[in-house]
């Protein structure tokens, strides 16, 4: 009965794996085309400990394949870079520099965007599994953690877009807080 | 033997007995003291202090290398555990979430009394406002993910503050939750012992117990190939002490061994060899009862100095054994006695002007060596003879006198390839006189390239750079100290905001005074009145007032705690902060300030002129030590430049007083001279990296080249030189160069130098006299 259960199970997934035209393959190599460039976001915070949301502005400049600038202009002028493993946050004349690598954790979930804009599949799926659905000119890619570390701040990330390029990145912290950031290209392509 | 003798011979052994003794209860000391000034200015006492009781000579860092992550996060962790249960260790760091997470909590409990940015304005309506406002802007970005768990407690992001001021060095790579390299092929910890690094045993005990207990966590954890690597000051120290006793002991028996089977191949006389070696171990032990009595404490890089020391003080037996043979003693006294005292006087000269030497070690080198030649000498002339008898004969083989006069002669025929020589080698040391000389300290230092690579390793992959320049503040006590560190910061906290520098450390940023925790504590309003003033505040804000119960029952509890000392900081890695800046010596307290370069276009450097501008008119005192330790070997080397000339004029007029003959004075010094210029020249061109101790031992060459110098001067004086007095003047420069030549066996840089430099200059400064010698030598 159970092997029954299992085999139907295999089955059915493979149906879902043969029906859908548009896979994660395709998705990747298509994001991994993507020559970076320089896009506008609007984030807005959902925090249970404040009584309405939080919003920023600001652009965000991707340089494949690990170079990720983000300025934020308001409510507060902030810049963040994420090179490597290193980011660099500058914030009221103050610099901080932290190093990635002592925080695995904090790694992992500044990565997430990071390897989605390279289209780097494996790195992504190291931290997390991958679950693609729509098609190629609107779809949603949602990252579900797998590292216990990274599970104890994030339930998933939710990216949406079409073709190659990033519309909206959520992420749905394990508090129940969440983070919706928009994004729209600056430079026509 | 006579009355006379048995009565010399009790006085003697009296006196040994006595140096013995005096030797048995003496301090022997390998430590870097050797190389630190005896007169320090008040910017080199504080780095004197530093390298000798300050937290950092007590810090060792830790690697552990081989297997796989895991593994070595493993290690990490037992060995932390094994390390942190013993008295020997202050304080254990790996980096690991605990203590890491332990040293937030500290500072998230008393935050209110350690955060500079708590006044009793941030507390009025408006600074709650801005403060609180700014959190919540902060929440919004990134680096928000930091604070919002504690948003509640902390709506004022005073833990944010405090982290971004302490933290703002760069941190140790982290895998596995322990700091590992950059690389991440090495777990790493710091250890700080409990022995100052000056106490060498207890170093070298907090050494083998890492060791013993990193083979037990080893063998535990049933792992195979994986290895400790261990460095820091205390290492040195240990390293440099074995290195130190090792050599002291082999280089004095080789040297020992060489003499004596010389000696023993000239007398074929156990007994005379036994006499000839009086003065030697006279002279030694005289040398270390001097130092111990002058100084008190006596270096073993000076007690490695005796194997030279043997070499030349057994040349005033040999000189008397040799040439009194057939002379007899009254004639001997007569005739010789008078250029060996004056060959005394000079060696006197040459090592007498090392005493007035700022440098430590080389004024002990000058003063054991000057009492051992002296004490030789006198031992030689009033306590050999009656103890010798009167019926010595040294053989003196016919064919060797043939083969010594036969050399002579042809030695006389190379003064013009000589002078040829010499002048090449004044005009090659002319040229290159701007770059003989290196210039940094390091060139004395016993620590090897290898060790020294390996400690940059670990201090690059710890990020613990060695600071360079640094603020320091003297106070009476621990208070007033933080008190004066919390002035200099307020100068300094511009410089920061200019950019000027990067940042500072202050040991009153990990514990502030006393009376700024109390101000800070002070300002905090009560709960009704926090309540009251939040409310106004948060009026429009997205975070509601009667959200922040948890702020205000924190304030409220900080306005109760008692203040912090440093026992509240136990063995934490803020203790250990604390304890590296904050330093106590003999006269009181001193905190250390370094500053972290701003980094951009200046790179390491900082703009020393606007520092000092900033710190102008207060009792701050601002250090680049790297400087320091450059213009400190800068005055050593200047000093010895001065010495070694003020040694040499000496030397000169006690020739001039003595020979009454500014020709014969010439005819002594010129093959000296010589000698000198072609030593520093073909080691410069051997590729010999000259220091300090080069310079000295060119003074050296001629303090101790003279002796033999002065025996062919006799020559000029109207003496004749016969084959007895040629064959004691080739034994006595054999044993000297075998003395000298032992020490540039030596892997110690002070002892090498020396040995390599008078070693072939008295070799050198025997055969050049011969070279120059007058002519009138009967066949």
């Amino acid at each position: 009965m159970i092997r029954h259960l299992f085999t139907g199970l295999v089955l059915a997934s493979l149906a879902v794996t043969a029906h859908a035209a548009f896979n994660v393959d395709q998705l990747m190599s298509g994001l991994a085309q993507h020559k970076g460039g320089r896009a506008k976001f609007v984030e807005k915070r959902t925090l249970a400990v404040l009584d309405r949301p939080l919003v920023a502005t600001g652009e965000m400049t991707y340089t494949p394949p690990d170079r990720l600038e983000k300025r934020t202009l308001t409510p507060k002028p902030e810049t963040m870079v994420l090179d490597k493993n290193q980011v660099s946050i500058e914030r009221d004349k103050r610099k901080y520099s932290i190093s990635l690598t002592s925080r695995p954790e904090a790694l992992a979930f500044v990565d997430s965007i990071r390897n989605t804009l390279a289209g780097n599949r494996a790195a992504l799926e190291k931290n997390y599994t991958l679950q693609l659905d729509g098609n190629n000119d609107n779809w949603v890619l949602t990252l579900t953690p797998t590292e216990q570390k990274i599970a104890a701040l994030l339930q998933r990330i939710t990216i949406s877009g079409s073709e190659d390029q990033i519309h909206t990145i959520d992420y749905l912290l394990a508090d129940g807080d969440r983070s919706e950031l928009t994004i729209e290209p600056l430079d026509p392509r | 033997m006579t009355p006379r003798a048995w009565r010399t011979l009790l006085l003697w052994l009296l006196a040994m007995l006595a140096g013995a003794a005096v030797v048995w209860s003496s301090r022997f000391s390998t430590d870097i003291s050797f190389f630190l000034p005896a007169h320090p200015t008040v910017a080199q006492q504080v780095l004197v202090d530093q390298l000798k009781e300050g937290a950092v000579s007590r810090l060792l860092m830790l690697a552990v290398e081989g297997g796989d992550a895991a593994q070595r996060a493993g290690l990490s962790r037992e060995l932390h555990t094994r390390l942190a249960a013993l008295p020997e260790f202050v304080s254990v760091q790996n980096g690991d979430a605990r203590s890491e997470d332990a040293a937030r909590d500290f500072l998230l409990r008393h935050r209110y009394l350690l955060s500079p940015a708590v006044t009793p304005e941030r507390f009025t309506v408006d600074g709650l406002k801005a403060a609180i406002s700014n959190s919540i802007d902060l929440l919004a970005s990134p680096a928000g993910m930091l604070l919002k768990p504690y948003l509640t407690r902390d709506p004022t992001g005073e833990l944010v503050e405090l982290l971004g001021g302490l933290s703002a060095g760069a941190q140790p790579a982290s895998v596995d939750g322990v700091w590992a390299s950059h690389d991440g092929q090495r777990a790493l910890l710091l250890v700080q012992t409990r022995a100052l690094g000056s106490d060498t045993d207890g170093q070298e005990k907090a050494i083998a117990l890492i060791r013993e207990q990193s083979a037990a966590a080893f063998r535990s954890a049933g792992v195979q190939g994986l290895t400790l690597q261990l460095s820091g000051p205390g290492l040195f120290a240990v390293k440099s002490r074995a290195t130190i006793k090792r050599e002291v002991t082999r280089l004095s028996l080789i040297s020992l061994a060489a003499i004596v089977a010389v000696l023993f191949f000239v007398y074929r006389s156990p007994r005379i060899l036994l006499l000839s070696l009086l003065p030697v171990a006279s002279g030694a032990l005289a040398g270390i009862v001097a130092v111990s009595l002058a100084y008190g404490t006596v270096y073993g890089i000076t007690v490695g100095f005796g194997s030279a020391l043997i070499g030349e003080a057994v040349d005033y037996a040999i000189y008397y054994f040799v040439q009194s043979g057939r002379l007899g003693l009254d004639s001997w006294r007569q005739r010789f006695w008078p250029t060996i005292r004056l060959g005394v006087l000079t060696s006197v000269c040459g090592f007498g002007a090392l005493l007035f030497s700022g440098f430590p070690g080389l004024a002990q080198l000058g003063l054991y060596s000057l009492t051992g030649v002296l004490t030789a000498a006198l031992v030689t002339r009033f306590v050999l003879p009656p103890l010798a008898g009167s019926n010595i004969q040294i053989p003196v083989p016919a064919r060797l006198g043939l083969a010594l006069h036969a050399g002579l002669r042809q030695l006389r025929t190379l003064r013009w390839p000589a002078i040829g020589l010499a002048l090449a080698a004044f005009t090659y040391l002319g040229a290159q006189r701007d770059q003989l000389w290196l210039p940094n300290l390091s060139a004395l230092s016993t620590v090897s390239a290898a060790d020294a690579a390996l400690d940059a390793r670990l201090r690059a992959d710890l990020s613990t750079p060695a600071a360079r320049y640094l603020v320091v503040v003297a106070a009476p006590d621990r208070e007033a100290a933080l008190q004066a560190a919390e002035r200099a910061g307020q100068r300094l906290d511009p410089l920061v905001a200019d950019g000027v520098i990067g940042g500072y450390d202050s040991p009153a940023h990990f514990l502030p005074s006393a009376t700024t925790q109390a101000a800070r504590r002070a300002g905090l309003p009560s709960p009704d009145e926090l309540q009251r003033r939040l409310q106004a505040a948060l009026v429009d804000s997205p975070l509601s007032a009667n959200k922040l119960a948890p702020f205000i029952a924190d304030v409220e509890a900080a306005r109760r705690q008692p203040l912090l000392g440093r026992h509240d900081l136990g063995g934490s890695g803020l203790a250990l902060a604390v304890d590296s800046l904050l330093l106590q010596g003999a006269n009181g307290w001193s905190a250390l300030l370094p500053l972290r370069p701003a980094g951009g276009e200046q790179g390491v450097d900082i703009r020393v002129a606007a520092v000092r501008a900033a710190l102008a008119g207060s009792d701050a005192l601002f250090i680049d030590t790297k400087g320091q330790f450059d213009a400190l070997y800068g005055d050593y080397l200047h000093q010895a430049v001065w010495l070694s000339t003020a040694g040499f004029v000496a030397i000169v007029v006690l020739l001039l007083v003595s020979l009454r003959s500014p020709r014969r004075l010439a005819g002594v010094l010129l093959p000296l001279v010589m000698a000198v210029a072609l030593v520093i020249a073909g080691l410069h061109l051997a590729g010999e990296r000259l220091q300090l101790l080069h310079l000295v031992g060119m003074l050296l060459i001629v303090a101790v080249g003279s002796n033999y110098a002065l025996f062919f001067d006799r020559i000029a004086g109207g003496a004749s030189l016969d084959t007895a007095t040629l064959m004691s003047m080739a034994v006595a420069a054999t044993t000297t160069v075998i003395g000298f030549g032992t020490l540039a066996l030596s892997s110690v840089p002070v002892l090498h130098a020396v040995g390599v430099t008078v070693g072939p200059g008295a070799l050198l400064a025997l055969l050049l006299s011969a070279v120059f010698a007058s002519r009138e030598v009967p066949a």
